[in-house]
């Protein structure tokens, strides 16, 4: 029997035991290692080693203040190898703990206790609980953000509801964007600062208008979602109006702009009466209509570029962009569109209806079809629709989620075009753009044209000129704006004839 | 709502306005007239024989013959099998005793009295480390041992702190959060603290230099001695929390070492129970998690009134038995159990958490919505009776109780 039994002895060295048998432990499994353990020499103790069989003649002599290293191994070479290994451990520099994991809070409430400033709740989880998590932290005094979505009605307006007798704002469900102090939230870009307010119903709109004015010279003040629901009958347009009163009397906004899909008319009638009440001048978007009856101090504008266009005091954008030249004839009738922001697919189905081509989408704007009816129409589809994102993220932040329908239409014979939109800033994916020359790269493209336009600033994480590059390296086409590349897929098509 | 909120503000208030005071060591049969021979109280909820573990079966068999109930071992085993003894949990009985905590008639049991609401709590003295009952022991040595408990230590302590007006807990506790205790795992502060209170008392009550140097050195050798008083101490600052209408802060938490048990403030005396979990911990040279038994104990009421796993942050060193746990880290555990207490102990601070109070109160809503249980430092006893301590680790609280828990409580005020 070749066991070797080490002892090592501390004199008047204390480690706390917890410390010692985390070194015990990582001594005992080297090796050749039978059994280790590094103890203080208190009688207990003493017999707890003898009884492992750890002691040798060379701990006979230790007291409670002593620390005893005990090692059976195999061989003397293993013992002694662990030996140097335990006193390694015990007189390693202590880390000053400068690396230990940050708590992080599991409630608002334990958030609030951590940080009584805290001011507005930005809520991402799942539809079924979101409206719970908002109740509680407007219970706390809390302004919400719910990008969440698949939240009920009636939960949407007894929330708005609670708010509004709290002087608190709900901005959402379904909120994809806001630009608060600054700050951009969930889906948002970096745009400059300036006097212009946003109050949008949905994200994409928001973030395409800011970016075409900030792109165009001028800035934002502020930028309120509302969430997709809140011009709906049921909801009455509680947000949007709350947000109307605190854009109206803050002092850095000079002129507002409203985006949104064309409210109920009980409550377009309501955001009309309170457009006209104030002094500054406004720019009212209500995708899908092709006009409004507007106070003077308002004016309507059909499209997200012509609205940025009119909020920068009637500035045409990209005027020098050259449809004809960029433009090359699509090789069958029929576009199809895949839009990961809902807003951006209304403004395609807009320019598409206004040129008179037939439109169908999941989710139609006045005068489109439904999917169900328009076999023979141009298909723009809303991939961020409640029906793609139950239990999925959103195509912004996986584009992935975009590569199936993308697949699916370039092997269609009858489509000749396809329309995508690439948003980038924060919250959206590191690289949208190499993600869809990837996936096109494990697709067969053939002579199908794919047209595109960057929704972001130069000053976002991905950089919007560096996208648009990738882009064009790829044979892409890309226009400078939402509405210029829908405006590009016509005229591609009727260069074919 | 309101209602709940008001009630566990109550409950909250009940905690903090306790006054524990060590007053005496007396006879179990004179602490509790309820008590007669052949009952035996263990720790945690309800249990029948055939479904204890191995320690526990093992003490129950060492304190009958101890009690003279049965001729020997195999002779008790025979009657527990056969229903000869009464079993309960000691919380039905005012008391609270760990691990396997066997309270019976001649047990000597330290006495705690709550003088803001006039309640005592009693828990048995702690035998020591190495091979006692409360690890199932139940050896002649053991048996020896609750003798000399019994008929000299005992009595001893008891006729010392009759001498004077008790020893105040709350203030006791309070300076050993400042000296690394947490109350459950770490006692030694208290211990130290509580031997500077007890042994002038000792010394003058005594005429016997000898036993008053055995009683001296059998509290100075315990850095556990302390646990069996804070527990005791814990039972009087919770008992006058219970039935509270509509509160849902936990009023008692503990093992049997196959079941773990809770009772809610709200829902009176109904047991909610689940199995145990296996802690996650260290093991002493030559043990693994296979020897482990699975949790027991009442010492769990320590948590139950914000110390122990509650206050880790106090007792950083105790943070190493969870995962790759830092020292530092050890305030995390404290700031993630304040997600589930109604509030925080302004009289029981860490001072490395800049005097953070203990989070105090548990509440059941709030540890269904959190999902995060109740963290316990406990020890961990070798399954097989009469081994002793092999280890020592964290526990969670099963959240099966809680659910349990909730499901009754909301009947109680009305809620479907």
């Amino acid at each position: 029997m070749n066991t070797v039994i080490l002892n090592e002895v501390r004199r008047g060295f204390y480690l706390d035991s917890v410390a010692l048998m985390r070194f015990s432990r990582a001594i005992a499994t080297m090796d050749g290692i039978e059994e280790a353990a590094l103890m203080m020499a208190s009688p207990s103790n003493r017999q707890i080693m003898a009884d492992a069989n750890l002691l040798n003649a060379t701990s006979d002599d230790t007291e409670g203040g002593d620390l005893i290293i005990g090692i059976r191994a195999a061989t003397q070479q293993a013992a002694e190898a662990a030996l140097e290994e335990a006193n390694q451990l015990l007189d390693q520099p202590r880390s000053s703990g400068g690396d230990s994991a940050e708590w992080r809070p599991k409630s608002i409430r334990a958030a609030v206790n951590a940080d009584p400033d805290a001011s507005l709740a930005l809520i991402s989880v799942a539809g079924d609980f979101a409206a719970a998590e908002a109740r509680k932290a407007l219970r706390k005094g809390l302004h919400v953000m719910m990008f969440s979505d698949n939240v009920s009605i009636a939960d949407e307006v007894s929330l708005k509801h609670e708010a509004r007798d709290l002087g608190l704002l709900v901005m959402g469900p379904d909120c994809g964007t806001a630009i608060l102090n600054g700050t951009p939230l969930a889906f948002a870009n970096k745009v400059t600062s300036g006097d212009i307010g946003l109050i949008g119903a949905s994200g994409t709109g928001t973030q395409e208008i800011s970016c075409l004015i900030s792109q165009g010279g001028g800035g934002i003040s502020q930028a309120i979602g509302v969430g997709g629901r809140d011009l709906k009958e049921e909801i009455g347009g509680i947000t949007t109006l709350m947000a109307l009163d605190a854009l109206d009397q803050d002092a850095n906004t000079r002129h507002i702009v409203v985006i949104s899909k064309p409210p109920a008319p009980s409550v377009a009638k309501q955001v009309v009466e309170r457009i006209a009440a104030s002094q500054k001048s406004f720019t009212v978007c209500f995708i899908g209509a092709d006009d409004w009856d507007l106070p003077q101090n308002a004016g309507f504008a059909p499209s997200l570029k012509s609205a940025a266009e009119h909020a920068l005091g009637d500035t045409p954008l990209f005027a020098d962009f050259d449809f004809a030249a960029v433009a090359k004839p699509g090789p069958a009738p029929r576009i199809r569109g895949l839009f990961s922001g809902g807003t951006l697919c209304a403004e395609a189905q807009t320019l598409f209806k206004a040129a008179g081509e037939a439109v169908a989408s999941n989710a139609p704007i006045p005068g489109a079809t439904d999917m169900a009816g328009g076999a023979s129409a141009h298909a723009l589809i809303d991939l961020g629709s409640d029906e793609y994102t139950q239990g999925r993220p959103h195509p912004m932040i996986d584009p992935g989620v975009r590569d199936a329908a993308l697949s699916d239409a370039l092997k269609d014979k009858e489509i000749g075009i396809v329309l995508v939109d690439v948003v980038i800033g924060y919250g959206a994916h590191e690289d949208p753009a190499g993600h869809l020359i990837e996936s096109l790269g494990n697709m067969h493209q053939g002579d199908t044209l794919i047209i595109a336009s960057v929704t972001g600033t130069d000053q976002d994480p991905q950089g919007r000129k560096a996208q648009i590059s990738k882009l064009e390296s790829a044979g892409i086409l890309v226009a400078p704006s939402n509405a210029d590349a829908a405006r590009l897929a016509l005229t591609c098509l009727q260069q074919n004839g | 709502m309101e209602k709940i909120e008001k009630a566990n503000q109550e409950a909250l208030e009940r905690m903090l306005a306790a006054d524990p005071v060590l007053v005496d060591v007396v006879p179990a049969s004179v602490a509790i007239p309820a008590l007669k021979d052949r009952m035996i109280l263990h720790a945690g909820p309800p249990i029948e024989w055939a479904d204890m573990c191995g320690p526990m079966q093992g003490a129950i068999m060492g304190i009958a013959v101890f009690e003279g109930w049965a001729d020997d071992l195999q002779d008790a085993a025979r009657q527990a099998a056969a229903g000869a003894f009464e079993f309960h949990p000691n919380h039905h009985f005012d008391a609270v005793g760990p691990m396997t905590g066997m309270t019976t008639v001649s047990q000597p049991l330290m006495v705690v009295e709550n003088k803001t609401y006039n309640n005592r709590a009693y828990c048995a003295l702690n035998e020591g480390l190495g091979k006692v009952m409360r690890f199932g022991g139940n050896d002649a040595e053991v048996l020896a041992r609750l003798a000399w408990l019994r008929d000299d230590f005992g009595p001893a302590v008891g006729k010392a702190l009759r001498s004077g007006d008790g020893i105040p807990l709350k203030h006791l506790i309070a300076r050993g959060l400042s000296m690394g205790d947490e109350m459950h795992q770490r006692n030694v502060a208290c211990s130290g603290l509580l031997l500077r209170e007890l042994a002038p008392a000792l010394a003058r009550t005594s005429n016997d230099n000898e036993a008053l140097a055995t009683a001296l050195a059998f509290i100075g050798g315990n850095d556990q001695f302390f646990l069996n008083v804070a527990m005791a101490m814990g039972k009087s600052i919770m008992d006058p929390v219970r039935n509270i209408e509509g509160s849902s802060v936990v009023t008692a938490m503990c093992r049997n070492g196959t079941e773990f048990g809770i009772r809610v403030s709200g829902t009176g005396d109904t047991w909610f129970t689940a199995p145990v979990e296996m802690p996650e911990g260290l093991y002493f040279p030559g043990f693994t998690e296979e020897d482990a038994n699975p949790d027991m104990g009442d010492s769990t009421i320590v948590e139950t009134i914000g110390l122990g796993g509650f206050a880790m942050g106090a007792s950083p060193a105790v943070a190493g038995f969870v995962g790759a746990g830092a020292a530092s880290e050890a305030g995390n555990f404290t700031r993630t159990m304040s997600e589930i207490a109604t509030g925080e102990n302004p009289e029981w601070t860490i001072p490395a958490m800049d005097y953070l109070g203990v989070p105090t109160g548990i509440d059941i809503r709030l540890v269904l919505e959190t999902g995060l249980a109740p963290t316990i430092n406990t020890g961990i006893a070798h399954k097989e009776p009469g081994v002793g301590q092999v280890g020592a680790g964290v526990v969670r609280a099963p959240m099966k109780c809680f659910e349990k828990a909730l499901l009754a409580f909301a009947e109680s005020v009305g809620v479907k």
